[in-house]
This record gives C-alpha cells, structure tokens and sequence, in this order.
C-alpha cells in the first residue's frame, strides 16, 4: 500500500533546476534508501516531502502523503504531518535539539504539544523511549542536557524524538555521516530495530549503507531520478550509466586487491612520540616507520591522536617525547626552526581544501609560494612554468591560474593543495584526511593520482584516515590507533585478511559493505571511545573489548611481534 | 561582479554631499563670518542669497551650514583612520602573537573600556587648549577599542586556519604570514567596521560641540549649529532643521554603506 507517492517533483531556485520531474513512491513499512553525490538533489526532496523548502524555492508536482497533498498544503496541516505522521533524523544532532532544554522536556513536549500522550504519563512514554533506543540509565538522562551526550547518545535522543510519536514514516539525513564507525554500526542497527513499521527513507552518499540497510533504492544525479529499483538487482545490474560509477567509486573493505609491501630502505622514523595538551594525553608512545616510496596509512576513529602525531612530526604542535629521524637527520622543534631543506621535503595536503586555500590568493599565488621562498632568484617565467606543469601534473590546466579558491570545486581545490605540496618535489607527502570530503567519484581520481605520483616519483605517503575500505585501497601497510595507542601495526594484507587486534577486527566489521549479498553485522563494539582526558586503566580498549579478561584493566599491553604483526594485546597468541 | 545597490546609493548621496560642502560656500555671495545687520536671523530666502536663512549674529547660514558639514566630515574620518591604524596594529598584534603578550594587550584594553570616556574627553578638554586636533585624537581614543577586540578575534582565527598552518610549513616568514595571509583576510571586517565607526565619530563630534567643547566659534560644526538651533526653535525653526536634517542623512548614509558593505562581502563567502 503506497504512503507517499512523488510525481513530477521539480524545484528550482531561480533559473537553477535542483531537483527535476522527479518521480517515486514508498510503501507503508518499506525502507528505501536515497543515493547521490553532493548537490544530486536528494536532501531538496526529502525537505520537499516535510513542507520545510525555503521561501524562494519555486515547487512544481506532486507530493501526496497517505493520499493528501504537502505541496500547498498551509503551515497547519504541515505542523501536524511533521509532528504525527513523518518523523526526521538530520546529520548533526546537536543543531537539530534545543541545547537550553533538558532532553526529557524536549520529548515531552512532542508528546503534549500534539495530544498524544496525557501529563501524568508523558514522561513514563519519554523514559521507555529513551530506553528503547539504548540509552543507558534512561531516568537519568531525561534530565540530561543535549551537550552533556556523546554524539552517538545525541543521535540516539534525535532517533527517539523522531520516533516518539510513531509516525508512519522516517526521514533519515546522513544520519550516521558524523559519527565514528563503530558507532554508526551501533545506530544502523538501533534504526533498523526500532523502527517497526515506520518507512524508512534513508538519505545518504555511502552504497554500503544502502546495500545492507534498505530494500530499495534511488539513485539522483543532477537532481534527476536516474536509477531506481530493488537493492540487490540493482547492485547485480545497474540500470543507468551513473549507478555503475558509484558503485565503481565505492570501495571495499572485505575485498580487492592489496598493494603489496615495500622493500626499501627507511626513508623516516618516529620513535616513542607522544604529545600532550596540557593534562590530555593525545598520543602516547607512538613509534613507526615509513621506507622510500611506501605508503603508510594511519587508522582511528576520532580521539585516536592520529592528526596530533602528524602534527607533531612536523613541528606544528610541540612533542613531549620522542624523536622523529628523517634520512639520518634528527628533526626536532618547532617547525620555524627547523632548517629549510629539511621543511621541503616533508609536506601536508589539509582535509578541508576550503579552508586550506588562502581565499584571498589566486591559483597561481597560492601553488607559487613555496618556490617563492625555497627559491627566490629563480626568475618569474621559470617559475610560473613550474605552476603550470605541477597544475597539469594533478590535472587542472592552465586556465586555472587566475581563479580563486571559491571558483574551484571541492574536487579541484584539494588538487590545488595537492599542487602547493607537490611543487617542491616532497620526498615524504602526508595527506590528512585528504579524501574524507570528497564525493566518491572525485575521491577516487584524488587517489588515482596520489598512486600515479608515487609510481612516478617515488614519494612516502602517510594516509591518515578515518576510512579503512579506502586505506585498504592505497597503503602498503596500516597503523591503527585507539586514544593515542598504537594497537595494531601490520603489511595491508595481512592486517585486511587477518587483523589480530580485537579493536582492528570490530572496526573492519563495523564498515558497511557496498554489496547486497554480505549481510551487514551487528555492530561488533558498544560504547563510544572515551575521553582522552580521562584513559581507562590498563589497556584502555578494555571497557569496550569483547574479550576482555581480568588483567586487561590492569596491566597496559606492549606492543609484540607476532609473525610479522605488531599488536598491542594481552590475549592475541601466535 | 558589481556593487549592489545598496553600496552605491549611500555613497552617491555622500559624495554628492562632500562636493556640495566644498564647492558651495564659493558660489555664495556670503562668507561665514561676516555679519549681515539687516538680516538677523532672516528665514531662507532666495532674494539676499541667504538660502538657509542668517543666524543671531546676522552670518550667512548657507555658508556656514557647509562649513560645518566640512568639519563635521573631517573630524569623522579622520578620527576613524586614527582609530583604524591604532586599533589594526593593536589587535593584529595581540592575536597573532597570542600568549601572554595577548592576555596583558587585551587586559589594557578592558581597563580602558572601564574609564568613562565622555567625562575623560571633556576634561581633556577644559584642562587643554581646545583645538581641532585634540578633538580627533580624543574620538579616535574612543573608537580604536572596538576595532582592536574585533581585529584580534578576527586574527586569532585566522592564525588557525589551515592555509595559515600551510604557510607556516613551507617555511614562509612571519612578515609575510601576516601580511599576505592575515591582513588581506582582514580588510573586508576592518571596511565595513570603519564605515560604521564613522557615525559613532560624528555623533561623539557633535555632542561635544553641542556641549560648547568641540569646535570653537567662528568655526563651526553640525553639532554646534544644531546648538545654537535649538536655542531658536521657535522663532526660527529652519536653524534647528537644516543641520540637524544633514547629520541625520550623512548618518544615515554611513549606517546604509557599512550594512550594504558587509552584505556584499557575506555574499562574496556564501557564493
């Protein structure tokens, strides 16, 4: 039976169409998951459905709801659909709940404001709920503020909001893109067991959650529907040319070929780093090594230190500990102190390209200084010839020396930075993050490219990244960190295909596979990673461990080689 | 891309204004200090080429209305580039050394914020010759607070940004940190603050004159017309009007530029 049906959905702003005759329908119970790279039109359609467009946007079609019209419908009849009947999960819960409400209140006032619960019982209704989308000691937490929850704990508080009032149907917007792996296995989950028979409208720009999570699916390009149907046929054969590139553009974590090892010689090493910010301890006792040419991946989920570590080799936060050896010479201090040549041949490329481009410089300026500054006589001609072949050399022309940086999109900006790192030929390039805000088929060509340079002019990489199918995808071998430890170091494949470390094998599982035919597995970790203020005892993975015995509370593990793997764990055995 | 209208029309009305101040008093037969017996506080009239009328002591109010838009526009802006320049140098300071340099510049400036500047200001001036300069420096005193809390916040976020960190890496010198990433990274907050303070200047001018401790007589200033104005409301209301209706549109005017400013560079962010 059809609960919401679009037909001939366009809305445009102007003369920008953003979402074009856009045709579908959901069915009572169903869950459907929307896909798109950024800008395809699908948050546009899902606000469409909830009445909530801004003003300017210009609606033409046809949005029937349980069969009754929400384009044109008056502000009534959408207050009350939004409050009874659709419910809404955004990305960032912190800007979607009142942050001077205690949480309970804010549930509570769900319940009364729409008549669906009586005073007396109304908080009984909010603490089941609570309860039911896993939030411990419930009771308590009615009296919670939203800024006193953990971000998973906020999503959870988002998802009983939207839930409280068993609405027929959910809208979920990115609901898992902010939260750290484990965790989004962990809400996935909760999404799927709580939602009864509430659809399920699952926006999202990752084919791994689609493929375990939803039974059908649509695909939009260019605010057009261009590919809709079952999960599993259309995984099996794509109907539509652009299915294919983001299925193409979505990598595996489960499979595919791995880069084999590098040998060479060690080209930089850090040994016993560790960083601290006043009393936090970001990055505790860190040691590893990178060879000519190798890449070096750096995995952990938010608070693993991966970035202070970084940050610290370089010189750009201060190092309590440690030494960094970099081809014999020992680098140390701040990084204004450090000599030139040694500065030159270890660079950075930023997450966030739009941050990391000077907005005020062009193109030309921004790729241009370093050779300003390593080499001043050069003349201006040569230099500007330099420009032009590093542009080429990551693929932009030699029309982009004029733009600015809020003329390039997210792709060609992180190839700019690229361009800015790359212009002194680095021997050690060290990308944070670099991919993670790229859509996946321009993330692909930013890898294509970092390989390409790599055979070329055999450059180390280290790849810090929170996402472990790309870091299957590029690095030779795999460091993993959890709260500033060290806990696993191996070769790519033996880390992929027999990970040692219980955290490694809970964080492989939690990635979703972007393949129908591999069920999606409970999420193997609860909890979230806590505090680096606060480090639990002994091994500090313990209160999250599943086979934690007694003297992981105790004793802190070391670091061990077994046949080849580093592992930092009591209980791993050869 | 081009100024939207917002910009361009208060800047036309205050261009035209400025001309009108320079070039109108040569085009009157009258000058601002020589007294017309037969016309003691005459209402406007084209007929003895008093256009706005004579004041009390007979002088021509035409002419001495465009004088005092001149001081009144003079005082205005510069006092606003003293506070620009102090305040710039102040807060770009204080944010991108940071530490405890910052922590004892910005302690100064809170014990400043605590006098009450009115009263210092006319202290300053019972206690000092009255003169135009220490009118500008006493308003500028007052402004370059603000512009230095705004400046330093301002550079203590850019000092953080990743293009910053960028620079820093590569091995770029502080000077050309902060005058090729920071500095052109300000001057879009610092316009549109400065084409706000300007009012704030002209209104402190005028209250000063007003009380009798700006702009001494024979010079004068809105401020001191719209004084001596309001002694002769009644009788000649057109002496109160005529001033007191330019500052409120040469104000008016600066508060249109500095929000259509600052429009016009939120748009240029969100594009």
């Amino acid at each position: 039976m059809t609960l919401l049906k679009v037909k001939g959905l366009s809305i445009r702003y102007g003369d920008d169409v953003v979402v074009d005759d856009v045709s579908f329908k959901v069915k009572r119970g169903e869950s459907v998951g929307l896909v798109g790279e950024s800008g395809s039109g699908k948050s546009q359609t899902a606000l469409a459905i909830l009445g909530l467009l801004p003003r300017q946007a210009r609606v033409s079609g046809s949005i029937e709801f349980d069969r009754a019209q929400v384009i044109g419908a008056g502000e009534e009849a959408l207050n009350e659909l939004r409050a009874r009947r659709i419910g809404i999960v955004f990305q960032d819960p912190m800007q979607a709940l009142n942050p001077y409400l205690r949480i309970g209140a804010q549930l509570k006032q769900i319940l009364l404001s729409h008549g669906l619960a009586e005073k007396g019982d109304a908080d009984t209704r909010v603490i089941e709920m609570l309860a039911k989308v896993g939030l411990p000691d419930p009771e308590r937490q009615f009296g919670a503020y939203p800024h006193q929850l953990s971000g998973g704990m906020r999503q959870r508080v988002m998802l009983a909001s939207a839930l409280i009032a068993e609405p027929d149907l959910l809208i979920a917007d990115e609901p898992t893109t902010a939260l750290d792996v484990t965790v989004q296995a962990q809400i996935l989950d909760l999404l799927e067991d709580v939602r009864d028979n509430t659809a399920l409208l699952l926006i999202t720009h990752d084919l791994g959650i689609v493929a375990g999570r939803c039974e059908r699916m649509l695909v939009f390009e260019d605010g057009k529907l261009v590919d809709s149907g079952a999960t599993t046929s259309l995984f099996a054969s794509p109907g539509h040319e652009h299915t294919r590139t983001l299925l193409a553009a979505a990598p595996r974590v489960d499979r595919g070929a791995v880069p084999p090892g590098v040998s060479a010689s060690t080209l930089l090493s850090v040994g016993d780093a560790t960083v601290s910010y006043k009393e936090l301890n970001a990055v505790y006792d860190v040691s590893f090594a990178v060879k000519r040419g190798e890449t070096v991946a750096v995995v952990g989920e938010s608070g693993s230190g991966k970035s202070s570590l970084v940050r610290a080799m370089l010189g750009l936060v201060p190092m309590e500990a440690g030494r960094v050896v970099y081809a014999g010479d020992i680098l140390k201090g701040p990084v204004e102190d450090r000599a030139l040549s040694q500065r030159r041949d270890l660079q950075l490329v930023f997450q966030d390209p739009a941050s990391a481009l000077n907005p005020q410089m062009r193109v030309q300026a921004i790729v241009e200084e370093p050779l300003l500054v390593h080499e001043p006589r050069r003349p201006s001609a040569e230099r500007l010839s330099r420009v032009v072949a590093v542009l080429e050399k990551v693929g932009l022309g030699e029309r982009f020396l004029r733009r600015f940086p809020h003329e390039l999109s997210g792709g060609q900006a992180q190839r700019v930075a690229i361009a800015r790192a790359l212009i002194l030929d680095p021997k050690v390039l060290i990308c944070d993050e670099a991919v993670a805000a790229l859509d996946g088929s321009v993330r692909q060509q930013v890898l294509d490219l970092l390989r390409d340079v790599q055979k070329e002019t055999g450059l180390s990489i280290i790849f810090i990244s929170h996402d472990l199918a790309v870091v299957r995808s590029i690095s030779h071998r795999v460091l993993v960190m959890y709260l500033g430890r060290l806990v696993e170091a191996a070769d790519n494949a033996k880390l992929f295909s027999a990970p040692k470390h219980p955290y490694t094998r809970a964080l492989l599982d939690s990635v979703p596979v972007p393949d129908p035919v591999v069920a999606p597995k409970r999420a193997p970790l609860r909890g979230e990673v806590p505090s680096p203020m606060h480090p639990p005892s002994g091994c500090v993975f313990h209160p999250r461990c599943p086979i934690a015995e007694a003297i992981c509370s105790n004793k802190a593990p070391t670091l061990v080689d077994h046949a080849g793997t580093r592992v930092a764990c009591h209980l791993v055995a050869d | 891309m081009s100024m939207n209208r917002a910009v361009k029309v208060p800047v036309t009305f205050l261009m035209a204004i400025a001309v009108f101040a320079l070039v109108g008093p040569w085009l009157s037969p009258h000058d601002y200090i020589t007294t017309d017996f037969d016309n003691l506080l005459a209402s406007p009239s084209a007929s003895d080429m008093h256009l706005f009328g004579t004041d009390d002591l007979g002088r021509d109010l035409f002419v001495r209305t465009m004088l005092g838009v001149r001081v009144t526009l003079i005082v205005a802006v510069v006092a606003s580039l003293v506070s620009l320049l102090i305040g710039v140098a102040y807060g770009a300071i204080a944010g991108f050394v940071g530490g405890r340099v910052d922590a004892a510049m910005m302690r100064f400036v809170d014990t400043l914020y605590a006098l009450p500047f009115i009263f210092f200001v006319i202290l300053l001036m019972v206690a000092f010759e009255r003169n135009f300069f220490l009118i500008f420096v006493a308003i500028g005193a007052i402004n370059w607070l603000d512009m230095a809390r705004i400046v330093r916040g301002q550079t203590l976020s850019l000092r953080e940004r990743e293009f910053v960190e960028a620079a820093r890496l590569t091995g770029v010198s502080t000077a050309r940190i902060i005058f090729r990433h920071i500095a052109p990274n300000l001057i879009g907050i610092v316009v549109v603050y400065v084409t706000l303070t300007i009012p704030q200047a002209i209104l402190v001018e005028s209250f000063l004159s007003f009380l009798g401790l700006g702009v001494q007589e024979p010079q004068t200033s809105l401020g001191a017309l719209v004084n001596v104005g309001v002694a002769h409301m009644e009788s000649a209301s057109s002496m109160l009007l005529i001033p007191a209706g330019l500052l409120a549109l040469i104000l008016l005017c600066f508060n249109f530029l500095g929000d259509g400013l600052r429009d016009h560079l939120d748009a240029r962010h969100t594009e």
